[in-house]
Parts: structure tokens; C-alpha cells; sequence
């Protein structure tokens, strides 16, 4: 058993489809709330398998789509320092600020490096007394913790050269949001199995209770994802909402308590803004008052920085699921993957990236009724 | 067009609007070298370029012969990776470009700029590489030049090779030649290079087993030209070496060149596990990561039988396989079919693949 | 966001404090800090995410999974022999599900 191959069987998959296939009655929309769940759904074209009617809508699960502008722009100031060694994940590098991305930054000088762990950045923070590193922290629960046990090491050693930049959102307020939106869409959810790999399950059961809506924690493979439709879809049907695990294998309902004691010592739950979604209040961390001296927003004085949208892109309401990407005006006109208005389209599992690569081909009449 | 810069730098995949300044994608190999070639250098070079469809070597008349040309520049680090190193990178890519066209080689030249400071222990093995790699390519090393920059211009050192070969008469592979009914067919597993390359670079490093795949593909060409009825490669429409950009960069490019689409069956693609591996836990597809001992050739239905089977008979061909076919549909695309019977749309990457958390 | 891959613990040890371990995907080795799973053990296998194992694998709930699939369909099948069977089955489902 190594946990991949067996979950991308072709014949299981079919009879998961069957089984779908024999619930569905008439049309639902689903949210798979997170960007790798969208990533695997595009890459093995699971979205063009489902009945007629069965619709995913892409979740706003991805921290290239949803840090905010200034944030990116408070990560383009301080790795523009001479003294800075700035740190970040891949991904983060191609996401356009309001003037530059992290990659001019590095052309005009900048000592910006990729990461595979925030590990990485607290060791080079060591081998460079000298200069100031500054890792990007974001991403989702998922992250987190990787991200809060970097600080705690630097603590640890006492460096003085090692601070973050937090812009970390956590998912039930998400949900919960887009639940809220008088206009949302979104029938019933598939959680993201790896944020929950960290937070349990408990947390959705007041959404389930609250909302009437059926959440099934979800894995990433094609038939983990599968398997996520077939109850939700099940659910749906029979009128039931209740919170199910399809990823039993790595998700307990109590989670990892020992990562979750540490990010309550170094984070603290705050208000934050979502790129193309706006304040969601209680939706993130910043650090604790113990730890703040991490913080590199305030070791280099950009905390207060904010900035514009671009007022043509509809981010906002694609990642809330209220309009596909192609019923943007801009989509693959004045915004590409090559020249992006907005994050959406810069990540591979943005949605309008994810649509403008891998559904070119489909005609547009088609991808509206499908998702 | 021949390859510039070395496989696999962490480059810019989206690049800004108004770019001022070169960012690494613009070696990458990707859209972002396109562009440069296409907006900056051709209108500069003007009346005196050759504006072809891009390929891996240029194929001039001189006399009755036919000389294929190309060059190419080397960059990587480290200098020393697992299967090889930066010397016979270069000897290889190099003599990969030449065959592309069908070319045999003939001659290289080796240009090296020099950081001041290395060790000449380092220098000696990368030159004995060269050498080793020359005499298994069958091609003399035959003119050179030498230049040394001050201590941090560059890193350790960078080789440039240039090579010349012959196009015998008859054989006439070019990029733009696909056409549907045709059958695209791989010489062999994917993503070794780019793997090996990652498995040894600062910040990423993973332990692996996978060595580069740098090998000369001259004698793997002959064999499938010599399959061919006429034994000059009738049938055999274009070919590319899949190097920076991976298997997808090349079957785009070939899409693109023709005026074609390609169906890719991509559960026929050969992928070692190790490379599944190491590009899931990167994030990165193992379509988009570079190969230096593989080739993509573009087949003629009625010849491909023929065509696999002689590049089995090879030791650079043993898994040599049909992995799609040309339509006349979607032109300029290429399209795979997953393993569950859906499909997508097959992009080469902008500039690079950046290891990714989500 | 949230790139996991399961990988199968070979070797643990401590570095200053921290709890590491060599962990193979399937030919590939990686070093992951387990500071999260201090009960995990060598031979488990473990999700990785950004460098660091954040859940044990349960086997035994993913063969419990995998028999499910196997298991979906079945029971129309041996009802109806085929597809006929599965229509039948489905239709039948249908009525039931309406109100």
C-alpha cells in the first residue's frame, strides 16, 4: 500500500461514477473548497465524468488567490532590501503585486530564494548572521503549522535576523462567508482532507448544524474526490446534512492536537482580508503577543500599506462561486495566464487559470453547463 | 532554434506586464524565450535572420551539402549532478540539436567563460567529460576559446558549444512537417534529467536513485531513418529532443509549427516512479521536466511499426513507444486523454516549474 | 493549496531538539521534520506538507476504503446481471428519491 496508485484506479472510479450516477436526480452545486482538490479535479478531467447537472464550484483554497494585494506589495518592499534575504514558497514568486512580482524584485537585485520549508529559511538565517531573513508565511491550517514551528526554532536559537510575514486564513470562516452570500450557490461542500489532517473535524459540525448543509471532509486523489461527491451528492438527495469523513486515513476528528497546541502559543486568530473576497473577520492568524517580535511587517514598518484592485477583475465573485471564470469580460482577453489581472489567474489551481489552461478546448456553451 | 540556456533554472512562469528588465524565464525555454525571440531579437537582427519555424539546429545549402548548425550554452548547477555533469551536458545537447535535423555531426567548438578562482581540478574533469562524451558521440572537439571573469561574474563556469553536421540527401525532418494521421512516437521514460538536476540543487535537495539521461541520440536517429522505406527517413515528418520545457514544450511547439493538434494518451507516457514521485511532493508535472537522452518524432501511420521497432533494436530505444496522434483538430494544441477516459489541455510551461505548496 | 504526499518513514533521529526522519515516495528520500507526530514510528507512513508530517497513515481505514469501491455496484449487478441491472436499479432509486 503506498496510498497514490491505489487511489487513481480507473475501474474503481467507474463504479464511483456509477454510483453517483444512480443518486443523482436533478442538478446540485458542490464547492470543493480546496485549490489542490480543484488542481486534481482539472488534471484527471473528474469535472467532465460527473452526470449532467453535478457542478463543481471551485473554493477560494489557494493562497496565491486569496493573500491580498497589499500583502504581496508589503512582501515586494522588504525583499527590495539590501539586507534581506527573502524567503518564500514557489508558489507566492509569480504572484503580481500592484507594480512588480517577486521575480523583478530578484532582477533589480533582490535576494529573494525558493523554499521547500520554512525549515529552510530559519537555516539560512543561522549560516547569515549578517542579513535579515524573512520568510512569506501564508497559506491555510495545512501550512501553518510548518510555518508557526520555523518561529518557535528561531526562538530557540535566539536569532535575531529571523522574521515572517504572516498572511495565513483558515477555511471555516471562509465557508462561512460564502454560506452567508445571499447570492452563493454552493449546495454542500467537500472540505479540504489536509486542513483537517491538522484541525480534525470537530470545527465544521456548528457549520453543518448552523447552515443545514452537508460537508464531507475529502481527500486529493481522483477517487478520494470521487468518493467526496458520491456522499455529498447521497446527502443531498435524501435531504440529510451531516458532516462525513472520506478521508479517514489521515483525518481524525480530533486532528493533530500536539501541532494545533503550537499554533495557539504562536499564533492569534484575527480579522483578514481575502483578495477579491474582502475582511472576513476571524478568518486568520497573526502572531501572538509573545512571538511578535517575528512579525516582519513590523521589524520593517510596512504593516500600514494598502492598495488598489484592479477594478476589472471579478475574482471575488468567481472564488465565491456566483460566476465561472469565462463570464468574466476579461477572461482570456486583457487577463491571461501570461498577464493576469488577478491571482485567480496566476495560480495553476486559480479557477481562471484552471479553466484557461485545461478547458480551452471545451466549448464555452458546454463548460457553462458542466463546471 | 537551439536551446540556450540549461534545463530547469527557477525562472518566471508569469512575468509582469511592462517588463523592464530580463527575469530568469527568459532562458527558461518557455513562452517567455519565445517572446524574446520573436519581439526583440528577430526584428533586430532584421533582413539577416532566419525567420524559420524554430528548430533544434539550422540547415544550410553549402554546395551540394547540406550542413545542419546550432549552439548552445550551459549554465547548470551544480556543475556535477547524478549521470553526469556540465561537460558532457554540453557535448550532448549539442550533438542532440544536430540530430534533430537528422544531421550527423561533424565538429564541435567549446567555449568557456571561466569564474576566477576555480579550481583547475574541477576544470580537468569537466574537460575529460567532454572528451569521454565526444568519442562515444563519434564528433571531434576541433576549435575552442577560453575567457576568465572576475570572482563572483559568474558561477564556477559556463561552457558554450557549437556544432556542424551533415544532412544526407533525402532526409528531411522539419517541425512544421506534421500532419494529421500521423503518430507520435517517444524514445523512452521521461523527467530523468530534470530529477537528477533538482535531486542535487541548493534548497530543494532529495535523495534519489535517478541519473540523468545526457546520451547521444546521432545513432538512435540514423536507425529510424535508415527503418524507413528509401532508408532516408520518408515518413519521418519532425523531431525534437525534449530538453528544457519537457515532453509538453515539444509537442506544442511541433503543434504550433505544423498548424496541428496532438492527442497525447498519457497513460501511455513512460514515467519512472521515482519521477512520479519526486514531482508530486515538488508540485510539478512530470510532463514539464526536462530529458538530454530522449527524443519526440512525428510518424507517418504506414512507417511507424517500422520506426519503433528499429529504435528498440537500440540501446537508447529499448522502451520506444507510441504515446498519441495528429488531428486536424484543435490546431496547435495538444490535448491529453487521462487515465479515466476525460481530457485537458496539455500548455508548455510560461517559463519554469517553481516547486509549489498547493 | 495544501500539496500532501504520503511517504513511508525509514529512519528518525533528533536534530538539536527537533524530531527529523528520512521519509521515501516511492524511490525518492526526503528529509521531513516530525515535530508534530511524536508517537509516529519507522515504517509508518506519514502526509508531507511543506517539509514536515503532519498525520499518521491509518492502513487499515484505506483498505477499509478501497473495499467499499470494490464493493459499489455489486450488489446491482448480481440483481440484474449487467447493465440492464444497473439501469433497473437506478430507476428504482429515482422514485425513491422523489418526494
Amino acid at each position: 500500500m503506498k496510498y497514490l496508485d491505489e487511489f487513481r484506479d480507473p475501474a474503481l472510479a467507474r463504479r464511483l461514477l456509477d454510483e453517483i450516477e444512480q443518486t443523482v436526480t436533478r442538478p446540485w452545486a458542490i464547492m470543493e473548497v480546496c485549490g489542490g482538490q480543484t488542481h486534481s479535479i482539472i488534471r484527471h478531467g473528474i469535472d467532465q465524468l460527473l452526470p449532467d447537472g453535478v457542478e463543481f464550484i471551485h473554493g477560494p483554497g489557494c493562497p496565491v488567490c486569496v493573500t491580498p494585494l497589499e500583502m504581496i506589495d508589503q512582501a515586494l518592499e522588504i525583499a527590495a532590501r539590501p539586507e534581506v534575504i527573502f524567503c518564500s514558497f514557489g508558489d507566492m514568486l509569480r504572484v503580481p503585486g500592484s507594480q512588480h512580482d517577486l521575480f523583478q524584485i530578484r532582477a533589480r537585485g533582490g535576494d529573494v530564494r525558493i523554499v521547500y520549508s520554512p525549515l529552510d529559511a530559519v537555516r539560512l538565517a543561522e549560516a547569515n548572521p549578517q542579513r535579515q531573513v524573512v520568510f512569506f508565511a501564508v497559506g491555510f491550517e495545512t501550512t501553518a503549522p510548518p510555518n508557526a514551528m520555523a518561529v518557535v526554532l528561531a526562538h530557540r536559537l535566539g536569532l535575531t535576523n529571523f522574521s515572517i510575514l504572516v498572511s495565513h486564513v483558515l477555511v471555516p470562516p471562509a465557508m462561512t462567508a460564502i454560506l452567508d452570500s445571499p447570492v452563493s450557490r454552493v449546495q454542500g461542500f467537500l472540505a479540504a482532507g489536509h486542513v483537517c489532517t491538522v484541525m480534525g473535524t470537530e470545527e465544521y459540525d456548528p457549520i453543518v448544524a448552523r447552515y443545514e448543509v452537508p460537508i464531507v471532509v475529502t481527500g486529493f486523489e481522483p477517487l478520494d474526490i470521487l468518493d467526496g461527491v458520491r456522499r455529498v451528492v447521497h446527502l443531498l438527495e435524501t435531504g440529510e446534512s451531516r458532516l462525513e469523513n472520506a478521508y479517514a486515513r489521515a483525518v481524525t476528528p480530533q486532528g493533530n492536537r500536539t501541532a494545533q497546541a503550537v499554533l495557539s502559543d504562536v499564533f492569534e486568530v484575527c480579522d483578514r482580508s481575502w483578495r477579491g473576497i474582502g475582511i472576513i473577520p476571524q478568518s486568520g492568524y497573526r502572531l501572538s503577543d509573545r512571538y511578535r517580535d517575528f512579525d516582519a511587517g513590523l521589524r520593517f514598518g510596512v504593516a500600514g500599506l494598502t492598495v488598489m484592485e484592479s477594478p476589472l477583475c471579478r475574482a471575488g465573485e468567481v472564488l465565491q462561486g456566483l460566476i465561472k471564470p469565462h463570464q468574466c469580460e476579461a477572461f482570456g482577453t486583457t487577463c491571461t495566464p501570461r498577464n493576469p489581472l488577478g491571482a485567480t489567474m496566476v495560480s495553476s489551481e486559480g479557477a481562471c487559470a484552471a479553466y484557461y489552461q485545461f478547458r480551452r478546448i471545451t466549448p464555452p456553451s458546454e463548460v457553462g453547463s458542466r463546471g | 532554434m537551439a536551446d540556450i540556456l540549461e534545463p530547469l533554472t527557477w525562472t518566471c512562469p508569469v512575468p509582469l506586464r511592462d517588463q523592464e528588465r530580463v527575469v530568469m524565464g527568459h532562458g527558461g525555454g518557455g513562452k517567455l524565450s519565445s517572446e524574446l525571440i520573436e519581439h526583440l531579437f528577430l526584428p533586430a537582427f532584421g533582413s539577416q535572420a532566419l525567420a524559420a519555424a524554430p528548430r533544434d539546429s539550422a540547415v544550410l545549402d553549402a554546395g551540394s551539402t547540406r550542413l545542419a548548425f546550432t549552439t548552445d550554452s550551459y549554465v547548470v548547477q551544480p556543475l556535477f549532478f547524478p549521470g553526469g555533469c556540465i561537460g558532457d551536458l554540453a557535448v550532448n545537447g549539442t550533438v542532440n540539436d544536430l540530430a534533430m535535423s537528422g544531421a550527423v555531426p561533424l565538429a564541435l567548438s567549446t567555449g568557456f567563460i571561466l569564474e576566477e578562482g576555480l579550481q583547475l581540478e574541477v576544470l580537468g574533469r569537466v574537460a575529460e567529460a567532454m572528451g569521454r562524451a565526444a568519442k562515444r558521440a563519434g564528433v571531434r572537439l576541433v576549435t575552442g576559446d577560453t575567457k576568465v571573469v572576475g570572482h563572483g561574474s559568474a558561477d564556477g563556469l559556463y561552457v558554450n558549444t557549437s556544432g556542424v553536421g551533415i544532412v544526407a540527401a533525402g532526409v528531411e525532418l522539419s517541425p512544421d512537417a506534421a500532419r494529421p494521421g500521423d503518430r507520435v512516437v517517444l524514445s523512452g521514460p521521461i523527467g530523468e534529467h530534470g530529477v537528477a538536476i533538482m535531486s542535487v540543487r541548493e534548497g530543494v535537495e532529495f535523495g534519489t536513485r535517478v541519473d540523468s539521461d545526457s546520451a547521444p541520440l546521432t545513432e538512435l536517429v540514423l536507425a529510424m531513418l535508415a527503418a524507413c522505406p528509401g532508408g532516408t527517413g520518408a515518413g519521418i515528418r519532425a523531431m525534437r529532443d525534449p530538453t528544457r520545457g519537457g515532453l509538453a514544450g515539444s509537442l506544442c511547439e511541433i503543434a504550433e509549427a505544423s498548424g496541428v493538434g496532438v492527442r497525447l494518451d498519457e497513460a501511455a507516457v513512460p514515467v519512472p516512479d521515482a519521477v512520479e514521485a519526486a514531482c508530486a511532493f515538488l508540485g510539478l508535472d512530470p510532463l514539464h521536466v526536462a530529458n538530454e537522452g530522449k527524443l519526440v518524432a512525428f510518424v507517418d501511420p504506414t512507417v511507424v511499426g517500422d520506426v519503433v521497432a528499429a529504435m528498440r533494436a537500440n540501446e537508447l530505444g529499448r522502451q520506444a513507444c507510441v504515446i498519441g496522434t495528429v488531428t486536424d483538430e484543435h490546431p496547435g494544441m495538444v490535448v491529453g486523454r487521462t487515465a479515466f477516459g476525460a481530457t485537458r489541455v496539455i500548455d508548455r510551461p510560461l517559463g519554469e516549474q517553481l516547486p509549489r505548496i498547493c | 493549496m495544501c500539496l500532501g504526499v504520503p511517504g513511508r518513514i525509514v529512519e528518525i533521529w533528533e536534530d538539536r531538539g527537533t524530531r527529523m526522519a528520512l521519509v521515501d515516495f516511492d524511490g525518492v528520500t526526503k528529509d521531513v521534520c516530525l515535530a508534530y507526530l511524536p508517537e509516529i514510528a519507522v515504517g509508518d507512513y506519514t502526509i508531507v506538507h511543506a517539509g514536515f508530517g503532519l498525520t499518521r497513515v491509518d492502513e487499515a481505514s484505506a483498505r477499509q476504503t478501497l473495499a467499499l469501491f470494490a464493493e459499489l455496484g455489486l450488489l446491482g449487478e448480481e440483481l440484474g446481471a449487467g447493465e440492464g441491472g444497473a439501469e433497473g436499479a437506478r430507476s428504482q432509486r429515482r422514485e425513491e428519491a422523489l418526494p
